[in-house]
């Protein structure tokens, strides 16, 4: 039987193991976790034949480099790069073939943040409460991908698809995140309020996973005090003591004690995941669906 | 009760007392386990229990304000036995907050019946009531940068305990020796919301 194994040559500043996540437990402190760009997560799974639920790698700015022990279809998607196979180009976007031994290499993000590479059969970990991906802030799944790891792959399910290359997102010049307001909008000031709307952010460099951090105008509270400990969605814009605005994405923490000035649309949120550092930011109401 | 729309598929249900969010919280469970209640999590938090995954929140939250719900009842199982050294390190300072002696922290908190109010912080950590109102102590000041795994740890109204080596401010009077969360296990986490929990004291 083919070694249906991958060695990681060059691991990058953080890849992970991704598939949907382990919603469900949030109850018993664990993160939902899972692809942050879930679109792009679908894709690359889509481009090489394998079911939704299949394990892919996250790349994070500056892509990986990796080595199939046997012949295997990859796809890479998510943030738009140059993709090479023994340093010849081959095309981003696109079901491409990696023959044993050959490498791999996706090159840094030309846009954009988090890149996806799918491999037929996906990434074979061992899975956690039934989700293979790391999740940064609880600690559980794999840990982050490191030079000379070797992952399992799995049996490849069918056919990969039958397309030449997928369009390339534009680098998104603003990231615009549809927000409703609450359910803490009430623990800030009318100013507050139409400053988170009104104004202009932008993204942190010290967001990551579990949040995309802003730098703007701080938002002023209209109650001093601690607000006990309550549940935490994904998309919940919280608002630590600095003021300024912190949009949770998929390692969350499950429960939190600082107030929820609005949640973001989960429909936007692949965009948030793609945002790089200094992309501004603009918060948009609307209202509840 | 005040049911508060959170984004477009969640409801926080916000109430006056810890003990209303865990009465809430078991008729929550109790309406799911009979298919009357489609969310895909039922978060219970200080005060409020968190509904998240539910198609239409606006229906739901219109149902719930009209729910009648029962107090929360003593489980009729028997509670989860935590064995613990009272040997934290903050046992003393306990002790003086407390105006007894280590022995009697020991003594205290041992015959005190917990719950499970909520989990949070990391998987498997479970915030326990059931401590009375005099005994509560505040966090340190300074947190610690790394706490053991099993350290049984006080702040406010809550006992926890630590399920892996973690920074944490609580203050710790005990270690545990059990497997607070193992994820081979179902449930993974030891202490779920809602199960009632005793400390017996073991031999240090």
């Amino acid at each position: 039987m083919a070694d249906r194994a991958l060695v990681v040559v060059r691991a990058g500043l953080l890849t992970t193991v991704q598939d949907r996540g382990r919603p469900g437990h949030a109850h018993l402190g664990v993160p939902r976790s899972g692809a942050l760009d879930a679109p792009a997560a679908a894709l690359v799974n889509r481009l090489v034949g394998n079911p939704p639920e299949a394990a892919v790698l996250e790349t994070t700015l500056n892509g990986c480099a990796l080595r199939p022990r046997s012949t295997v279809t990859v796809a890479v998607g998510g943030a738009p790069g140059t993709v090479t196979v023994d340093g010849r180009p081959a095309p981003w976007g696109a079901p491409v073939r990696v023959p044993g031994g050959a490498l791999l290499e996706v090159g840094p993000a030309r846009a954009g943040v988090r890149g996806y590479v799918g491999i037929a059969g996906g990434v074979a970990v061992e899975p956690v409460l039934g989700s293979r991906s790391t999740d940064l802030l609880s600690g559980l799944g794999p840990p982050p991908l490191a030079d000379g790891a070797v992952l399992p792959l799995g049996v490849p399910a069918g056919p990969h698809a039958h397309v030449d290359t997928v369009a390339q997102p534009g680098p998104p010049d603003e990231l615009v995140l549809r927000v409703t307001l609450g359910p803490r909008a009430d623990w800030f000031t009318q100013d507050a309020l139409r400053t988170l709307v009104t104004r202009a952010y932008r993204v942190s460099a010290a967001s990551n996973r579990i949040g995309l951090r802003t730098e703007g105008p701080a938002l002023e509270r209209a109650r001093a005090g601690e607000l006990p400990s309550e549940g935490m969605v994904l998309g919940a814009v919280q608002v630590p003591p600095d003021g300024r605005p912190v949009v949770f994405l998929a390692d969350h923490p499950t429960t939190g004690g600082y107030p929820v000035i609005a949640v973001v649309r989960t429909a936007d949120l692949a965009a948030a995941a793609q945002a790089a550092p200094g992309t501004p930011v603009r918060f948009t109401a609307v209202s509840r669906r | 009760m005040r049911v508060l729309s959170v984004g477009d598929e969640a409801l926080l249900v916000e109430l006056s007392s810890g003990d209303e969010a865990q009465a809430l919280h078991a008729e929550l469970l109790r309406r799911r386990a009979c298919g009357e209640l489609n969310a895909r999590e039922v978060v219970p938090a200080a005060r409020t229990v968190l509904l998240d995954g539910v198609a239409e929140p606006a229906r739901l939250a219109a149902r719930i304000a009209e729910w009648d719900i029962p107090p929360v009842a003593t489980r009729a199982e028997k509670p989860v036995e935590i064995p613990v050294r009272y040997d934290g390190p903050d046992l003393q300072e306990v002790a003086a907050a407390w105006g007894v002696s280590r022995q009697e922290v020991a003594r205290i908190h041992a015959a005190a019946e917990f719950r499970v109010a909520f989990c949070g912080f990391a998987p498997g950590f479970g915030y326990l009531t059931g401590l009375p109102d005099r005994y509560h102590v505040p966090r340190r000041a300074t947190p610690r940068t790394a706490v053991p795994a099993g350290s049984v740890a006080l702040a406010g109204p809550y006992t926890g305990v630590y399920p892996r080596s973690s920074p944490g401010g609580w203050q710790l009077i005990g270690t545990t020796d059990a497997v607070l969360w193992d994820h081979a296990r179902v449930p993974a986490a030891l202490l779920t919301p809602g199960v009632s929990v005793r400390f017996v004291p073991v031999g240090s």
